[in-house]
């Protein structure tokens, strides 16, 4: 690799500290399976409504179809999305991206960066946005979205999506030709490297075994329809307490919904284990989708309606 | 997306400049646009609208004028024009004598104009996807409105879009430039401020920039030349505002993978451009390996920048780096995908489904190969009883079913799954590696080509008796269990399929019909078809009928694709076609080659007279049916003179038509049919056909009948639109 670039960590560290500088609240990742970073409630449910936000998080995403055993160098099960929401977005949101390379050691003048046209949605969500990938060197580093709608509503304001990918952005800058070769942290006293693959092979090695070969295909569906169950009872119970007009803003207030998305984000995950095993057919596919979606776009009205009542109250 | 944006902003200029008469004869609009920016430039606009007169009429003068002093009336209306009493005039019309004012009306100025109506053209272009960006605010545009310059020679025309209030400071380069402003101090110096901050606004210089830029580096290869890819050119002119090109070089060992899956990644992947041999064949071959010997193990992509030596290694390494892991993947998924066979695989295509009712591609491909065997038996055989084409060529059975055993195998190889789009492609080349002939592997190439009505059909028989089973199929399938095209829905792109059929039907030697084809189709739907994993219950003793169990719908939706065949691909007149196709719609290129008759003879006079002769017959035998008149026979009959010799003519007529009919010498046989105009004439001219005696008008009725039932076998010429 090369000597001078940063190692993982330090892209992270400095990634985060650039917009910290410019107020985003950080956070630790979302501690519930997402297949993206968008997909936590940091995203998901804070770009609903029209209060200002601007926070960042780094998200490990889990993808169970995209697990190669640790054997391909640049596949895997989990990768790390740095998520950073900036709602609404400033006027010069593409001219601070680009700041915000230079502290990870990206010097535009060396390199050829491209916007190309990449526009984005998750079905399932009911959410898309307009954008680009950004394109390094032929390299896609980051997805920029301006996030139009989610959970089937109209975002106003709208907010911008950057999506860092971390391993990507690392193996450009090493210059290394298999992600698990990254250098993850560096001992400041004796030089001594501990790889990507020291901190993650295994992981992917054992989580490729369990979503392709173990996972019960009986068990997966039965732990999706319990988080379903369950979750569609507390969406109707919000539901019934949102348009009765004598519940207290108390109660309201402090109606579980955020606990309900995190029931759907288990049905998502389990959906995506359901598929990585081959167990969900072209025209199923299409049916259990709607089923995510109608609990992830029930949460998000229901939630969108939760926040302006309290603002009312 | 942009290209349209950019014509349409310029139309729209051009038609407010018009409307606002600004816009004088010699003006001249261009046009520009870059990933970040629209403009036009117009030239020969009048800086103000030029003085208008116009004549008011108002009151009758009596009424105005009072003997001759001015009233109320004079008065009122002297205000509404806006003139004095004292300018009122008299006028003097053949009803009367009025009132009249003369108005004159100054022009507006071009500013004023461009300021209120330019931004309403801006916000009305249309884009395929757009987006809304300031909260509260409707507008919506493909991406959020930064800065507006809007100049009228020297000076800022003040106007505002979605909140942006215009001026003279543009933007450059994103890194050549950097965030200063650039000042445009004149309309006119537009595209050269720009090129100083490094952007070219001319999208034809650039598509030019770009072209000799791949050029010169292709150059330093000796016999190479860049691989011609006028979209590829296209898409990366649209990305780039200061386009330039590097040469990069990949692994010689990833040019054993097939060429389409190394083109695919460096077009649809990377935008890079794939350099060849120029010594090379041009059509794409299947052969022994090493498969393809013209790809140069090198790339080339346009960049959006300019960049010293030093800079360029690093871009040229990062590039390369990116492509060698793409690369890397599809071998590593190449190798991988050899340690099965597209024979084994076939069995693990019964856990990929199809169609959730329909089943596995397993089943599929069993109906596939009764599919494919039933069309075989419908062609025609050499003496020694083997099928063969209509020109002689030999149809390899044992061959085409081998393909379309192995047709689908390849959806379970991780290559296909990785790169979809070269589905077949794929399983082409992997029949190739492990043994089959090339027939086979060409077949199992070409299954799903033409992919459009510009594509090329497959190019041996085999592979288009595969594509004609496989895609019969699936449409009398989907049609058995009620799932046909609706209106614009068509989630599974049968249409597309049936086009498919058409073209393959009527450029290939295959001499198959509709019916052949969906006689084959549905009969292996009924026998093998399963539904929700039962067998078809419309067949024998099944619960329920299908869909379509005669394939009457299924025949009907490939005769409407031939009529779009004929009319759109091969751009035949509608009439003709509608002539043609009501003659006889099953056997294509029968069609085809009626409508090219019909179409060289139908300018003539005499034909057009036949037309509409026949058109006329047609409506009497309507009438006459309506009335209940008996039609008869003319034989036997003693008919007037004319009516004779109409009947003479035709009769001798039609031996000769039959036989050229039967040669498919359509258009001789029109000309001998349009021979017969005279004595059709004559017929009309001289002979009262609904005679009032009724065996007499059974005769004629008769006779005319005949005319048109043994003349209307390649055409109806009553479809055939005439002047007359």
């Amino acid at each position: 690799m090369k000597v001078s670039a940063l190692t993982f960590q330090d892209l992270l560290f400095r990634l985060q500290g650039f917009w910290a500088a410019r107020g985003c609240v950080l956070q630790q990742p979302y501690d519930v399976e997402v297949g993206a970073g968008t997909m936590a409630p940091e995203t998901f449910l804070r770009v609903l409504g029209p209060k200002p936000y601007r926070g960042g998080y780094a998200q490990p995403s889990r993808r169970p179809a995209d697990g190669r055993y640790g054997e391909n160098p640049n596949r895997l099960f989990k990768h790390t999305q740095f998520q950073l929401i900036l709602k609404p977005p400033p006027e010069n949101v593409q001219e601070l991206y680009l700041q915000s390379l230079e502290p990870m050691g990206i010097n535009l003048a060396q390199h050829d960066l491209k916007f190309e046209e990449d526009n984005w949605e998750w079905p399932a969500g009911g959410a898309w946005g307009v954008g680009w990938q950004v394109m390094l060197d032929g390299l896609e580093i980051t997805q920029f979205t301006y996030f139009q709608q989610c959970g089937g509503l109209d975002l106003d304001p709208i907010c911008a999506e950057l999506t860092y990918g971390m391993e990507r952005i690392a193996q450009f800058l090493q210059d290394v030709d298999s992600i698990y070769e990254i250098v993850w942290a560096r001992d400041p006293e004796t030089g001594a490297a501990v790889t990507y693959g020291d901190v993650r092979w295994e992981e992917e090695l054992q989580f490729s075994v369990y979503n392709f070969e173990m996972a019960d295909v009986d068990k997966l569906w039965a732990h999706f329809n319990l988080y379903e169950q369950e979750a569609q009872t507390l969406l109707s119970q919000a539901n019934a307490l949102m348009a009765d007009e004598d519940a207290s803003p108390t109660a309201r207030r402090s109606f579980p919904l955020l606990a309900t998305y995190e029931l759907a984000l288990k049905c998502s995950h389990l959906f995506n284990l359901l598929d990585a095993r081959g167990a969900i057919s072209v025209t199923e596919r299409v049916g259990v989708i709607g089923r995510i979606r109608a609990l992830a776009v029930g949460v998000a009205k229901t939630y969108a309606e939760q926040q302006a009542a309290w603002k009312r109250s | 997306m942009i290209a349209g944006a950019e014509a349409e902003l310029g139309q729209r200029v051009r038609e407010l400049l018009e409307r606002e008469r600004l816009l004088r004869p010699e003006a001249k609009l261009t046009t520009y646009s870059t990933p970040r920016r629209l403009a036009v430039l117009a030239t020969g606009v009048e800086a103000s609208q030029a003085d208008t007169e116009e004549q008011l009429t108002g009151p009758s003068w009596k009424v105005a004028f009072k003997d001759g002093a001015p009233g109320p009336a004079a008065a009122a209306f002297a205000k509404k024009a806006g003139v004095t009493v004292g300018e009122l005039q008299k006028a003097v019309t053949p009803k009367g004598e009025y009132v009249r004012a003369t108005v004159k009306r100054s022009g507006r100025s071009a500013m004023e104009l461009i300021a209120a109506e330019l931004p309403k053209e801006v916000l009305a272009i249309y884009w395929a996807k757009n987006m809304h960006w300031r909260a509260g605010r409707p507008e919506r545009l493909v991406r959020p409105v930064r800065w507006v310059v809007a100049l009228f020679d020297g000076e800022i025309v003040p106007l505002e879009i979605a909140g942006i209030a215009a001026g003279r400071a543009s933007r450059g380069h994103r890194v050549l430039h950097g965030e200063a402003p650039v000042s445009i101090s004149a309309a006119k110096d537009y595209s050269e401020a720009l090129r100083s901050a490094g952007v070219v606004v001319s999208v034809g210089e650039r598509r030019q920039i770009v072209r000799k830029a791949l050029d010169a580096a292709t150059r330093t290869i000796a016999g190479a030349r860049w691989r011609e890819d006028e979209a590829l050119v296209e898409t990366v002119t649209y990305l780039t505002e200061w386009p330039t090109v590097i040469l990069g070089e990949f692994e010689r060992e990833y040019l054993a993978l097939p060429e389409e899956v190394l083109v695919t990644v460096m077009r649809d992947h990377q935008k890079y451009f794939a350099v060849e041999d120029a010594t090379g064949k041009s059509e794409l071959q299947l052969g022994p390996a090493p498969y393809y010997r013209k790809l140069l193990p090198h790339f080339l992509a346009v960049l959006n920048t300019e960049v010293g030596p030093e800079s360029a290694a690093i871009i040229r390494h990062g590039n390369a780096r990116v492509l060698r892991a793409r690369f890397k993947d599809a071998q590593f998924f190449w190798e991988f995908d050899q340690k099965m066979t597209l024979d084994a695989r076939v069995e693990s295509l019964k856990n990929v489904t199809f169609h959730g009712t329909l089943g596995s591609y397993y089943l599929k491909t069993e109906q596939n190969l009764a599919v494919a065997k039933a069309l075989v038996a419908a062609l025609p055989r050499t003496e020694s009883g083997t099928p063969r084409s209509t020109t002689g060529a030999i149809v390899d059975e044992p061959s085409l079913l081998s393909a379309t055993r192995l047709a689908k195998a390849d959806l379970t190889t991780e290559l296909v799954k990785e790169f979809t789009e070269l589905q077949g492609v794929i399983g082409g080349q992997y029949a190739l590696t492990q043994g089959h002939s090339g027939v086979v592997a060409q077949a199992i190439n070409d299954q799903y080509r033409p992919s459009s009505t510009e594509d090329r059909i497959p190019q041996n028989l085999e592979g288009q008796l595969l594509g004609l089973a496989d895609r019969v199929q699936t449409i009398t399938s989907m049609f058995g269990i009620g799932l046909e095209p609706t209106g614009s829905k068509d989630p599974f792109a049968l249409r597309r399929a049936a086009n498919a059929i058409v073209k393959i039907l009527a450029e290939s030697e295959l001499s198959l019909t509709i019916s052949d084809v969906v006689g084959a189709g549905v009969q292996v739907f009924k026998e093998l078809g399963r539904v929700g994993g039962a067998p078809n219950p419309s067949r024998p003793g099944g619960a329920a009928t299908g869909f379509d169990p005669d394939g009457a719908e299924t025949s009907s939706f490939l005769r409407e694709r031939l009529q779009f065949y004929l009319k759109d691909v091969r751009g035949f007149a509608y009439d003709v076609v509608n002539a043609v196709l009501a003659a006889d719609a099953d056997d294509v290129r029968d069609a085809i080659a009626r409508a090219e008759a019909l179409t060289a003879v139908r300018g003539g006079e005499d034909f057009a007279a036949i037309s509409a002769a026949f058109k006329r017959i047609k409506n009497i035998l309507r009438q006459a049916k309506e009335k209940g008149f008996t039609i008869g026979s003319p034989a036997g009959m003693k008919l007037a003179p004319e009516a004779q010799r109409l009947a003479n003519a035709a009769g001798a007529l039609v031996p000769e038509v039959a036989t050229l009919r039967q040669e498919r010498n359509y258009a001789q046989a029109l000309a001998r049919i349009a021979t017969l105009r005279p004595t059709v004439d004559a017929f009309f001219d001289k002979v009262m056909v609904l005679d009032s005696d009724a065996q007499v008008r059974g005769a004629h009725l008769g006779l005319i009948d005949q005319v048109l039932r043994n003349f209307s076998g390649i055409a109806d010429f009553s479809e055939i639109v005439t002047t007359t």
